[in-house]
């Protein structure tokens, strides 16, 4: 089978998913892994949420030797998104002729005191796209309303919005707008390592963002702090292998960058998307839920843009967000806290009712546990 | 339960069934409405029958492999057959909204004509409504039918035991994968087509000839993962599902692994889940297969004695975990 992929190359889609869930391969690499670690303790972090979700889905945290521990890292688009960005989104959703275009998962995130569900409930025209593209030909549709994309995600999806921000400028779509909360992974991870909350030996790099940026963004892990990384798959196997690799590098004293993932990532990313992602944005401060705010971890848009710009557009001032009291995304962000350390886990929020972010989204921890970790069943 | 209702109440999952219990059944509860099956069993004058009822909203209107009048009347047609019964009569209550194309609603009623009769049921009564322009979505459809149950048969969770078998007529996902890619426009070359179409000639073949049937019922939204659960909530008896005997299609796979899907949880049109005893399950397999439309029908698991009230997945690797209702609407992922 075949799809394109967003060059509208022909790419392969599932040739590999059955051999990279082979279970006789599966139980190779965890002899070997049992072979590589010694009784020491290993904490490797696994940056994107996709890649909590294998972990969890198959059990594979429980094929692993008991002192080497995954950690779950700030690699969650909706989680990290502050709760002052949901706030400006409800407040330019309260306006008169706007129309709120946001990926699913956006919708449920709680603000201050609303969501945008709750906002939508109310009369608010919030739409729920699959791509920014949508957003675009939303707005041509509706020539006398405001349409404002929720621009959330890392490398991943910031091409593609940067894509739909061109195709606005370029066929002067003039009520299109993007609401920027864009980040940039190397930065995210080089704070949660300055500020020594957690000790690591390891990273599992995300797949997606490599497959973007190409695999350099690590080197000044591997080179300045002797960590190893390994760019990994979201399969079974090969995040199995991604752990294997690690612990060579580990064992042999090496702190390199290597790739598990070739078969979507090369080293030199996608010049083209890169490309025009940096027409489009330019870097800026972010601040991220648990890690605050970190220098030149964001993507602003350029001021050639500015008239796509939602910030500049609607100047929406919101008063200082509040957290939901009890809520510990903040720590579970940095890896400092697993969920079933939250006192409101399980109890008071859970998928249908989210109090955080981390449980909202999908791929959030806080989600990914409740769905798999507390449905695990031993073998 | 929240205050408002939202998307999730009718997304068929657990706060579907919330609403259903605490609200529905709590004012209109009685005998035939307790159990929530896909009908209700009643008597006409010492006959027994099965009436149903449905209401169809789905966007598009029109989509690879059916279109809304294709689905209201299959829709109606297997919930009767799933319930034991012979599709007899429909009705057709049609919510319009102001300026929707004549020729569209003529192609909605044609497709329903001949699904109709391929399902050999009549269409008896009807009712339109138009309503103001943004009152609705295009068109609404609300289908009602009854069904002559047939004689000497009984199904039910009570019936179901440890040992049984679970077979599904054929892939799974293929009804909910297609409406997501005709929604939106995804960058991919393969076509879904949905699976919607009657299912009662399959269903009255199995029920004809075998007795060990113990349930029946159409996985629609929510998927096989919440009617499974709906079969195995609140029972003695546990439902184990092995992954690597799902019929799943590589396009409906393809789709689900970008978006973070499950196909566990993507609605089917055309499909019934059958809890059948283990000494029939083979003969059942074989009956289905010779149907057209059926060959992919495939054993995907057994109930068993623990732990009870779950559903249980063992994966590809081999590790099992319990899977819940559909909880909230299914969103796609983002990175």
């Amino acid at each position: 089978m075949t799809g394109k992929n967003s060059s509208g190359k022909e790419i392969s889609v599932l040739k590999y998913i059955d051999e990279y869930r082979n279970p006789e391969l599966v139980k190779a690499i965890i002899t070997e892994i049992d072979r590589e670690f010694s009784t020491e303790t290993i904490q490797l972090m696994e940056v994107c949420g996709g890649h909590t979700i294998t972990i969890y889905r198959y059990g594979i945290h429980k094929l692993l030797p008991t002192n080497l521990h995954l950690i779950s890292g700030p690699g969650c688009p909706v989680c990290v998104t502050g709760v002052q960005y949901i706030d400006q989104a409800i407040a330019i959703a309260r306006q008169e002729n706007v129309i709120i275009a946001s990926f699913g998962d956006m919708i449920r995130v709680p603000g201050s005191s609303s969501s945008l569900q709750k906002e939508k409930g109310a009369g608010a025209d919030i739409r729920v796209c699959y791509s920014p593209m949508d957003a675009v030909r939303i707005a041509e549709k509706n020539p006398e309303k405001e349409v404002v994309f929720l621009g959330i995600g890392f490398e991943t999806t910031a091409p593609t919005v940067a894509a739909a921000v061109e195709s606005a400028f370029e066929h002067k779509i003039e009520n299109f707008s993007v609401l920027s909360a864009h980040k940039t992974m190397p930065q995210a991870m080089k704070a949660l390592l300055d500020s020594g909350d957690v000790d690591l030996q390891g990273f599992i790099c995300p797949g997606h963002v490599s497959a973007i940026t190409g695999t350099h963004i690590y080197d000044f892990i591997a080179r300045d702090y002797h960590i190893p990384c390994v760019v990994s798959g979201f399969e079974p196997v090969d995040m199995l292998q991604t752990i294997l690799m690690i612990l060579r590098q580990i064992n042999s004293n090496r702190a390199d960058v290597e790739n598990q993932y070739s078969r979507s990532v090369r080293e030199s990313g996608n010049p083209k998307a890169l490309e025009l992602m940096w027409e489009i944005f330019e870097e800026a401060d972010a601040e991220w839920r648990g890690l605050g705010i970190i220098p030149g971890s964001g993507l602003n848009i350029r001021e050639k843009y500015h008239d796509f710009d939602a910030k500049i557009k609607f100047s929406v001032d919101v008063p200082p967000a509040r957290e939901c009291a009890g809520c510990i995304c903040r720590d579970i962000m940095r890896g400092v806290k697993v969920p079933t350390d939250c006192k409101l886990f399980k109890i008071v929020c859970n998928p249908q009712d989210p109090k955080g972010s981390c449980m909202v989204s999908s791929e959030g921890t806080c989600a990914t546990w409740f769905k798999y970790v507390e449905n695990e069943l031993n073998p | 339960m929240n205050h408002v209702i939202s998307l999730a109440h009718g997304s068929g999952g657990l706060q579907s069934h919330t609403l259903i219990r605490e609200l529905f059944l709590e004012y209109f509860g009685n005998a035939a409405l307790n159990p929530l099956s896909d009908g209700a069993l009643v008597k006409v004058n010492s006959e027994k029958i099965v009436f149903t009822t449905d209401s169809h909203v789905i966007k598009p209107l029109f989509y690879p492999g059916g279109d809304i009048g294709k689905l209201a009347v299959s829709g109606t047609v297997n919930d009767l057959a799933v319930c034991g019964a012979i599709p007899r009569w429909i009705s057709c209550g049609m919510i319009i909204e102001e300026g929707f194309p004549i020729a569209d609603l003529e192609k909605i009623v044609i497709s329903m004509k001949q699904t109709a009769e391929y399902a050999d049921v009549q269409i008896v009564t009807g009712d339109t409504k138009v309503v103001e322009k943004g009152a609705a979505d295009g068109i609404f459809i609300n289908t009602a039918g009854i069904g002559d149950r047939i004689e000497g048969i009984e199904l039910g969770v009570q019936r179901i035991l440890p040992g049984d078998i679970v077979i599904i007529n054929g892939f799974i996902g293929d009804h909910g994968a297609a409406i997501i890619k005709a929604r939106e426009e995804f960058p991919v070359s393969f076509q879904i087509s949905s699976d919607c179409r009657p299912i009662h000639k399959e269903i009255i073949a199995l029920l004809s000839k075998l007795d060990g049937i113990r349930i029946m019922r159409d996985p629609t939204r929510g998927g096989i993962a919440t009617t499974l659960n709906e079969f195995a909530g609140d029972q003695p008896f546990g439902i184990l599902i092995h992954e690597k005997l799902l019929p799943i299609r590589t396009e409906v796979q393809g789709l689900c692994e970008p978006l973070g899907f499950d196909p566990l949880y993507l609605a089917n049109e055309g499909k019934f889940l059958l809890i059948i005893s283990s000494k029939e399950a083979d003969n059942a397999l074989e009956i289905l297969k010779s149907l057209p439309g059926n060959q992919n029908a495939a054993t995907i698991g057994e109930v068993v004695p623990e732990p009870p009230g779950k559903v249980i997945l063992k994966t590809h690797i081999g590790s099992s975990r319990i899977i819940d209702m559909l909880s909230g609407e299914m969103l796609p992922r983002i990175c």
